[in-house]
């Protein structure tokens, strides 16, 4: 059976239960990611008023042993509140917390991108930079096998996929729709929608968000996806390349632009930061996925609409390419650029930052600099 | 299993989600015809309030090496919004949106033929030509064969299906009843149904429409119907013979009149029509399906109330003909008449751009005019 066993369990009797009042008191359900840079890991604390900004909410912590992320002698780390949002499943007023992840000794687990990220955003928030993140990702069956794919086979080739509607085309839609309106209902900056090239993948655009928010919104956008593939007994795999061969990967393609490169001629700016982009290829090339390239170089294989993850290119309209400079912007010499390289499974917190340091910070070389 | 895995998918839980409000944002889907000039393509972006006409609906664009109508080194397609109709799936105010698809360079995809019906019919407003389609098609399962037929065989001859009534007469009749609400509510404009003469084959009309409208609500009307059919874990079919042999091919009649045939009279100009349309009938049928004929002719055999592909005819309450002038025109002489030789899978701007060019303006041979 390709749905779990938690899916069965009836969900009028779940309604009454949720239909309950709950008088002065909230949940808010605290969010984090774990010790592996891709899991998220939740739990619940009961408030007592309704909070109205991340200022409302208390710090907390956990036991990070049970997490990828500490020793079990030595085991607390704090959750510090970063970004609230409404919450869709239990719904006002209770709310989804992302938090920050410190250690013991208050400085940042190893897989909190986030704190680095915010501080190189700070120091160059007058540039208003813009990200736009567009998030592939496959819906699998609890047998780890794509959802829809008939159980011991596989379906026709790729072509008729993309964008495509009929249930010959388009396997597991109600997640989409559902995962939609949770992320609207929560204020997550949710822009599009559609199919994608292997059946059974899809993709979902976050976005257009400045600085820090990106990775908060897109991250936030990913946990509600893994709550609704939970709610349908399904599950949703960012993996890069989940089946090899003649099937598309996943990707998260980021697109990018700040105030000078939205205004005229601003095209000479995009230009530029390609310049120095190409010159860094391999330094980003080990930001964009949670194991330094290694999951990536399933993926970008120079096929299937990606790069060679050994050789930087760019070109306008080139689905082929690192960095995509869509035909509009070539045309109207202004707008942002599109890199191609993340994969599904990056921590955009690394990689928003990772644009920021090369194109506006001017970094070069291998290592990031310390400020 | 005839019905797809993601129809099981709870839809309870599904409209738990559904129910969310969702502030002032709006869901816009795009819709546009991929490259094989059958294949319907969508996806959605986010609009921060209501459109309330076309020209409040952004130009967009999308990725045509993987819909069959670009390469991968040049991919970007145009899409500009033409048609804009209420979404039935994701309800108001969220919209669905008819596109027409430009290349990189801005001249008409291949299979954008909407472009060029326009052309035409802005020619003839004056005439206002009115269409009235009637698309046949088949619910198949996600096996490939036909929805309740049983799984390695066929049902009983064809007879009792027509319209029928009984489980053991149609198949699937909960799609046809989904699809028609869903019309209703988008706004297109479905004026009917009935159950066809092969088991789990079913038709509905659109119509009357004027000028270019016609394909806009029969393209918008088709991509209900896989959207429901999607839903109910089943497969809408408009290929034109899905099952050779002694079974029913599936058309799309196509009924046409112009202000002058609707009034007293009006035989006359009907009568002319056919006869131009006569002279013309290779033209016609290499603008009737996708494949320049070559569906058509598993179809059009004279059989089946189907004319043969290599003959035109016409007649009065006649089926087996090309063209069918009902009986009450023939009485009242003035109406409309039927063009039955379009395929079920047709584009119907290719359809009605051609009955115009050959009943009004007059051409004739088998090229294709170039207007200013």
């Amino acid at each position: 059976m390709a749905m779990s066993a938690s899916a069965q369990l009836s969900k009028v009797v779940k309604r009454q239960y949720m239909e309950l009042p709950q008088g002065d008191n909230v949940q808010a359900m605290y969010i984090w990611i774990d010790g592996t840079g891709e899991g998220l890991r939740c739990k619940t604390r009961t408030l007592d008023s309704e909070p109205k900004s991340i200022e409302d909410l208390p710090e907390w912590n956990f036991d990070g042993s049970s997490t990828y992320q500490s020793e079990g002698s030595n085991s607390d780390m704090y959750l510090i509140p970063s970004a609230m949002f409404r919450d869709p499943f239990r719904k006002d007023p209770n709310k989804l917390v992302l938090c920050e992840v410190l250690k013991y000794n208050r400085k940042p687990a190893e897989t909190n991108h986030r704190r680095t990220c915010k501080k190189i955003m700070e120091m160059i928030d007058h540039q208003i930079p813009w990200f736009g993140m567009e998030q592939e990702y496959t819906i699998l069956g609890t047998d780890g096998h794509p959802f829809g794919w008939p159980s011991n086979g596989f379906p026709g080739p790729q072509g008729p996929y993309y964008c495509g509607v009929g249930a010959d085309k388009a396997y597991g839609r109600d997640v989409v729709e559902a995962h939609y309106r949770a992320c609207l209902y929560a204020g997550v900056k949710i822009c599009g929608t559609n199919a994608e090239v292997m059946p059974a993948q899809w993709e979902f655009q976050v976005g257009p968000c400045e600085g820090i928010s990106m990775g908060d919104h897109l991250w936030v956008a990913r946990f509600i996806l893994h709550r609704v593939c939970e709610d349908f007994g399904v599950v949703a795999s960012f993996d890069p390349k989940p089946i090899p061969g003649n099937w598309n990967g996943a990707g998260c393609h980021t697109n990018f632009s700040t105030k000078e490169m939205r205004e005229d001629g601003g095209l000479k700016c995009i230009e530029a930061c390609i310049d120095k982009l190409g010159k860094r290829h391999n330094y980003h090339i080990r930001a964009y996925d949670p194991k330094g390239g290694l999951d990536n170089a399933r993926r970008l294989t120079g096929h299937h609409e990606t790069s060679n993850i050994h050789e930087f290119s760019a070109g306008v309209a080139n689905r082929g390419a690192s960095i995509r400079i869509p035909r509009t912007v070539g045309q109207e010499k202004k707008g942002y650029f599109e890199d191609r390289r993340p994969s599904a499974n990056c921590d955009p917190y690394a990689v928003t930052e990772a644009l920021i340091r090369t194109c506006l910070l001017d970094e070069e070389g291998d290592e990031p600099v310390d400020y």
